[in-house]
Parts: C-alpha cells; structure tokens; sequence
C-alpha cells in the first residue's frame, strides 16, 4: 500500500511538470510578455517605455529560459521560467498583473468557495442517489417512463437558465432571499440556500440518469435475487443491499471532484457574486490577468491530480478485494 | 451576387459530406445496418431525427454566403459585408429594426417618450413602433383579430405545405412497397408501419404549421419583440442555429483523428507508446478545461490583435474566432473518447482473430485498419453523437464568461448573456432570454433523445 502510495504520488511529479511546462509555453511562448503588455495598455498609441515600464515591474522583461547576461546559478535563477513557473510547485503564487499577492487571495476567497461547494456536492449527491433508487423501484411501470422523460428534459436545459430563473423567480417574484451577494458571518444561510437549490436542480437530470445506470446494472445479480427470495422488502433490498454494492462507481465519481471543491463553481458563484475561487477566476479571463489565470491553471491540475490518488485510496476502504499493488 | 466560402462553410459542408459518405458505406454492412434498424423503429429517435433535420436545414441554408452586390471587390470594406442566403430570405426581418426595447407582437415601444401632438404640444406616452403593428390603424381595437386572422391564415399555409409534404412521402412509400397508396395512407395513419411515419408526420405537422404562422406574422410584427438596439430577436435565434451547430459538429475534426490515433496506438503498441500517450492525456485532462479554453481564447485573441491586416473584415474575423473555439473545443474534448478506444483496443488485440492475422504475417497498419477499427467505430459514433447537445450547451457557459464566439456572431449564449440583467427591469425583458430558451432547448433535447436511442442501439452491452 504504502509502495504504490509513493510510486503514485511521483508519478505526479511529472504530470506537474507537464502542465507547468504547458502553461509556460501558453503563456510565454506563444504569447510573449510584449504581447500582454499591448493587450494591457490598449493596442494604439503604446510606446516601446510604456511596455518596457510595465514588463519590469512584472518581471516579465527577463530571458525566457537562459539568461546569458547573469553570472553562475543567475543564469537559470534569472529567467522567467525559473521567477515565474517553477514557484508554482512550491505555491508560490506571486502578484497578479494588477500586483495583488495571489497567494493571500487563494487563501481568503476559498472559503466562500467551500460554503457553497461542499453543501452542494452532499447534498446533490444525496438527492440524486435517493431519486435514482426511487426510479429503480418504480422500474418497468409509467413512472420510470416519465421520470426519465423528464431527467432527460431537465438535462437539455442550459445550467444558464437554472440560474436565471432561479434568481428571477425566489429572488425577483417571491422575494425570498437575496438575489445575489455574500456574507460571511452568521447570516451566510440566507445567500448560500438559493446558489445551493439551483446547483442541486441543475444537477439532478443527469445526475439521476448516471445512478440509475450503476444501479440498474446491480439490480439483476444473484446477491440481489437471493436477498428477495429470503424475503426483503424491495426498499431494504435496494437502499441497504443495492446501494451498498454500487458505492464503487459512485464513489469514484464524488472523491475526485473532492478536492476541486476549494475552486468552486465558475457560474454559481460569478452570477451570485459570491467572492469565491471561481468568481476569481471568471474576473480574471475577463481582465485578461494571465499570472491569476496562470496560476489557477496550475492550482486546479494538482487539486486534480490528488483527487485522482484519493481515488485510489478510498476503492480499498469500501472494497475490501481491492488491494493496491 | 459573388458567392464567398468562410471557413467554417467549408468545413460544414465536408463533416455534411463526410456523414453522407458514412451513411452509404454503413446502408451496405449488414453489422452496422442492424443497430441502425433499431434507431429507425425508436419513435422518440426518429421524431428528434425529424427536429434535427429542420435545424440542419436551416444552418446549411445559412452557411451559403455570398456579397449581395456585383461590385463586391471594389466598394469599401465593411460597407457591404457578405450575407448568406438564410439572410437574404429572411432579408425584412434583419433590417426591420426599431429603437430599443418591444414586446413580442407590440404595436407601440417599450419606453415612453416625448410626442408631438396635432396642437403643436407635446405629451408623454408610448410611440408607435416604426415596423411592428405599423399596418395597424388602431392598434388597441384591431390588433388582436388581427394577430389571429394573420396566425390562422399562416398555418393553413403551413398546413397546405404539409399535406403536399405527406403525400409526398406517402406515394414514395407506396411505390417502394409497391402498394395501392389507399392503404399506405390508411397504415401510416393507424400507426402501422415499421418506421413510426406517422408520429414523425405529425412533428412536421407541427412545425410547419407553427414555421407558417411564424413567418406570416413575422411580416407585420416583431414575433418575438426587439432588442436593447431594436433588432428583431427572432432573427437572433434562427441565427444562432448555424453558430450552435457547427460548435457542435466542427469539434469533431479535431477529437476523431487525435483520438482515433492516438487511442488505437496506445492500445495496440503498448509499450512506451502507450504510457507517452497516457501521460499526455491524463496531463490534459487534469488541466481545468474552462481555463484551458480561457487561455487558448485569450491567445487567439492577442494574435488576432497582432495581425490585424490578415482579419480585414469583421464577418472574417468572427468566422475565424468560431472555428478557432471548434479546435480549442476539440483539444479539449478528444481524452475521453482517446480512453475507451485504449481499453477497447487492448481487449481486441488478444482476441483470436487478431492473433491469427498477425501469425499470418499481416502488418501493423493492415491489423489496425481492417481488424481494429471496423470493431470499435461504434464507440466513435456513440461519442460523436452524444457529445454534441454537450458541446451545444457549453457554447452558451463560454460566451457567458466571454470566451465563446465572437461578441458580433447570433449565438444563444451571446444572446442569453446580453439579456440576463434584462430581467431586472420594470417591466422585465423577459422575451430574448425566452427565445433563445425555446430554441436551444428544443435543439438539444432532439439530440439528446437520438444519441439515447443511437447509444441503445449501438452499445453491444445495452442492445438486447
């Protein structure tokens, strides 16, 4: 266990490497600073000092890879590649285009983040699973019919709509909470429960339709035929034995989206103005900020990254076969 | 008139050309022909076939572009930007343009405004719209009967339409079957015949009658009100039919080669292939997808900046940015798709008849191609088709966070994104956010029923 934990947390090590190396070449090589720089300052009217100022107080006005002009160590040290990139691993996120320090926002904006990601995901989860064994007991009548009519319904409409008329209908119409906004302290509730029904609406029509399948293909085997000849009820047959069985897909699917929780959600957040990760992110692309964009980039592949190996772990702590060599 | 090709045109009518060619190489293998007979009995699959077929008309006829004036090459650039022939058909509506803001079927504006009276004064109220309703003597007593009268007339046309449509189809039935067309009429009615016609005839009944009324009254109003700048927002979205399209059917240009490729090759050389292949995938896959298209759409940007001349023309540089949105789209897109074709085509390589072509000497690339492929093309085309309600749906997310097509391309997400503080106001602009609703909604749930029933059919593991 402990051997392949090690084999697979350094199998990371290149996977980092490769998406560090890929944002790089992104965002420095076939984007050169000069050409962030017009972007920043407006493209007319821009004089080389104008790009020249801006680049030095970004660091961006260093060798890409090779600093001939340094001495000894500075010649790597002294690079854009070395300032910019190679921090990432350790972090170190450095200032936004703007100049804020990244790292300290990272650190503040992902607890809104969390508020309203982790309710959301237990609580989807929760909804869909429960709905998807309801379909799965009604199986073979009109009812599985018309509620897979509608999942597949309430799947063909954009997540944009959900939040719209969400927000038009709770907010505008009912005046029941908040349109949008946040607070952190104990009045949290009133602006996280309407980003938190939306999400779990969203989510249902093909959140219900994926469990259904897993369940549907438990729901034939011998284990489950035995447990209805020894004379179980269908509930207990299907919420105990069922459900227990078909926690392998289900699990694979929840723990590697765990650590992308701190990121948040892009739309949620940006339409409930939520100063999360993602409303971060969505400022970010739209000031065109590439070192926020940059490191977001690389903050999301590792949280994915580890997910994957959560993965891993968590098949041996609900199937007891699974053993990891 | 100087037909012109944009890019896109091109490439849409090659994936058209590509299908068709696909579906006539399927027609003669019995193995491909049976799943299909599946879909063709599946009512829902065949009524979304119905439906997506509309559609598809629609964007073919609006990827036909041309300069609407013989001196095309001489005049200024921008005054006479290239059309396409849905355009030029639907030429009132792009032009009937008002002021701001009406309703759907409104005779007078949003807004008040300041009007002269006959006295010489002025007094506060709602002004006449300059195209919709302006037939009308007195909108508030004639502008009901005459919304009605105008709306039946359409659908009897559309009625009409669908008849000749029906008996069509019926007398090409009856001589296929060589039947007395008396009893083709009376099986099709009762539901009788292996391919569900009649309710597929009935969703054309339905759309032509609706596609009628639409269009007659389209004439005299603005049948889903105007814009913040007056446009017709009807036009919008039967525009944004072409761009949701070619989202969802361009990507595949680049997903099925890399995937194809790169998928066979791991699976079937194994090796150091394999794991370059697999590191190259999971190094992508881990990459926040949202972010990847971010960056690559900022880049495109920078670059469109950069070079300027080589964009002249604003349709030009709209056309390029959607196709570029394709590729980046694509990039995205192939890892899924990439993995099931490893894991298919490494169980494949250790079946007997794959063994034995390779003790009879066969090559590397003959084995691929004549054993492999054939064997898990049915994994491609499941993906193809269920991936595009998807790429439908993301196109509007991108637009929204601005990084979807061009601000200046009819795109539902450029219209929903431009209308969704529209809803704040007193009263609310409720009818873009409606329209684009409608469309896209009825777009992708037609795909998102066939690929159900293509997926049934074509999966070994779900069929029987």
């Amino acid at each position: 266990m402990s051997a392949y934990l090690i084999r697979r947390l350094l199998y990371a090590v290149p996977l980092l490497l490769g998406v560090n190396i890929l944002t790089f070449l992104l965002f420095f090589v076939v984007n050169t600073p000069d050409d962030m720089a017009r972007m920043q300052l407006g493209q007319k009217r821009v004089g080389p000092e104008a790009i020249r100022d801006w680049k030095h107080e970004r660091g961006y006005d260093l060798p890409l890879l090779w600093n001939e002009g340094a001495e000894g160590t500075a010649q790597v040290t002294e690079t854009i590649f070395y300032q910019k990139s190679v921090g990432l691993f350790l972090f170190r996120f450095g200032r936004s285009d703007q100049g804020r320090d990244i790292g300290a926002d990272i650190r503040t904006r992902m607890w809104p983040s969390l508020a309203i990601a982790t309710p959301s995901l237990v609580l989807g989860v929760a909804v869909n699973v429960s709905l998807a064994l309801l379909v799965v007991l009604f199986r073979l009548t009109y009812l599985e019919f018309w509620g897979m009519a509608l999942c597949v319904a309430l799947m063909s409409v954009s997540s944009l709509f959900y939040i719209i008329g969400g927000q038009y209908l709770f907010g505008k119409l009912l005046q029941l909470v908040p349109i949008s906004g946040y607070d952190g302290g104990r009045d949290a509730w009133r602006f996280l429960i309407l980003p938190l029904t939306i999400s779990v609406i969203s989510g249902i029509g093909s959140g219900v339709r994926w469990y259904r399948t897993l369940f549907l293909d438990e729901v034939e085997k011998d284990y489950v035929r035995t447990a209805r000849a020894k004379g179980l009820g269908e509930l207990r047959v299907l919420f105990t034995h069922v459900l227990r069985n078909a926690l392998i897909p289900i699990l694979t699917g929840i723990v590697v989206l765990l650590p992308l929780l701190f990121t948040g959600s892009l739309l949620n957040e940006s339409f409930f103005a939520i100063p999360g990760l993602g409303s971060y992110t969505i400022d970010a692309i739209q000031q065109q900020d590439f070192a926020i964009v940059r490191s977001m980039v690389y903050l999301g592949s590792t949280l994915y990254i580890l997910g994957l190996l959560l993965t891993d772990i968590s098949y041996t702590l609900v199937d007891p076969r699974v053993r990891l060599h | 008139m100087i037909p012109t090709l944009f890019w896109t045109d091109g490439l849409f009518f090659l994936v058209l050309a590509m299908a068709g060619a696909l579906v006539l190489v399927m027609r003669r293998r019995e193995h491909f022909r049976r799943p299909w007979r599946t879909v063709s009995r599946s009512t829902p699959a065949m009524v979304s076939l119905v439906v997506i077929a509309v559609y598809l008309a629609v964007g073919i006829v609006d990827s036909v572009h041309f300069f609407p004036r013989a001196d095309a090459a001489g005049s200024a650039a921008g005054a006479n930007e290239p059309i396409s022939l849905l355009d030029h058909w639907l030429g009132g509506l792009r032009t009937r343009t008002e002021k701001t803001y009406s309703e759907p079927f409104a005779a007078y504006a949003y807004a008040k405004e300041h009007l002269p009276t006959a006295d010489g004064g002025q007094r506060w109220d709602y002004p006449r719209l300059t195209y919709g309703g302006a037939h009308l003597v007195d909108p508030e007593s004639e502008r009901v009967r005459d919304i009605a009268v105008t709306g039946v007339r359409g659908a009897g046309q559309g009625g009409l339409m669908w008849l000749i449509a029906a008996a069509g189809i019926a007398a090409l039935i009856a001589r296929s079957r060589r039947e007395p067309i008396g009893r083709v009429v009376h099986r099709v009615a009762r539901g009788q015949t292996p391919l569900p016609w009649r309710a597929m005839l009935l969703t054309l009944l339905l759309l032509c009658v609706g596609g009628g009324a639409i269009a007659e009254w389209s004439a005299h109003y603005h049948v889903f009100g105007t814009d913040k700048v007056g446009a017709d927002v009807l036009y919008q979205t039967i525009k944004s039919i072409r761009t949701g399209l070619l989202i969802g059917t361009l990507t595949t240009f680049v997903t099925l080669p890399l995937a194809l490729v790169l998928g066979l090759a791991a699976g079937y050389f194994r090796g150091w292939a394999d794991d370059l292949i697999q590191y190259l995938y999971t190094t992508l896959n881990s990459i926040p997808h949202v972010l990847l298209i971010a960056a690559a759409i900022l880049l495109t940007q920078v670059y469109m900046a950069k070079h300027e001349e080589a964009f002249a023309s604003l349709a030009l540089r709209a056309d390029l940015r959607l196709l570029f949105l394709c590729l980046i789209l694509g990039l995205t897109n192939w890892t899924g798709l990439c993995r099931l074709l490893r894991a298919e085509t490494l169980k494949l390589r250790e079946l007997e008849y794959v063994q034995a072509a390779r003790a009879l000497g066969v090559r590397d690339h003959g084995i691929l191609l004549r054993h492999i492929l054939p064997n898990v093309f049915h994994i491609v085309l499941i993906s193809v088709v269920l991936d595009f309600s998807g790429l439908v749906l993301a196109e509007a997310v991108l637009s929204y966070i601005n990084i979807g097509v061009d601000p200046t391309t009819e795109s539902w997400g450029n219209m929903i994104n431009s209308a969704r503080l529209e809803l704040a106001r007193e009263p609310p602009v409720w009818w873009s956010l409606a329209a684009a609703f409608v469309f896209m909604f009825t777009l992708v749930l037609a795909a998102n029923l066939f690929a159900d029933a293509v997926r049934d059919a074509l999966d070994p593991r779900r069929a029987e």
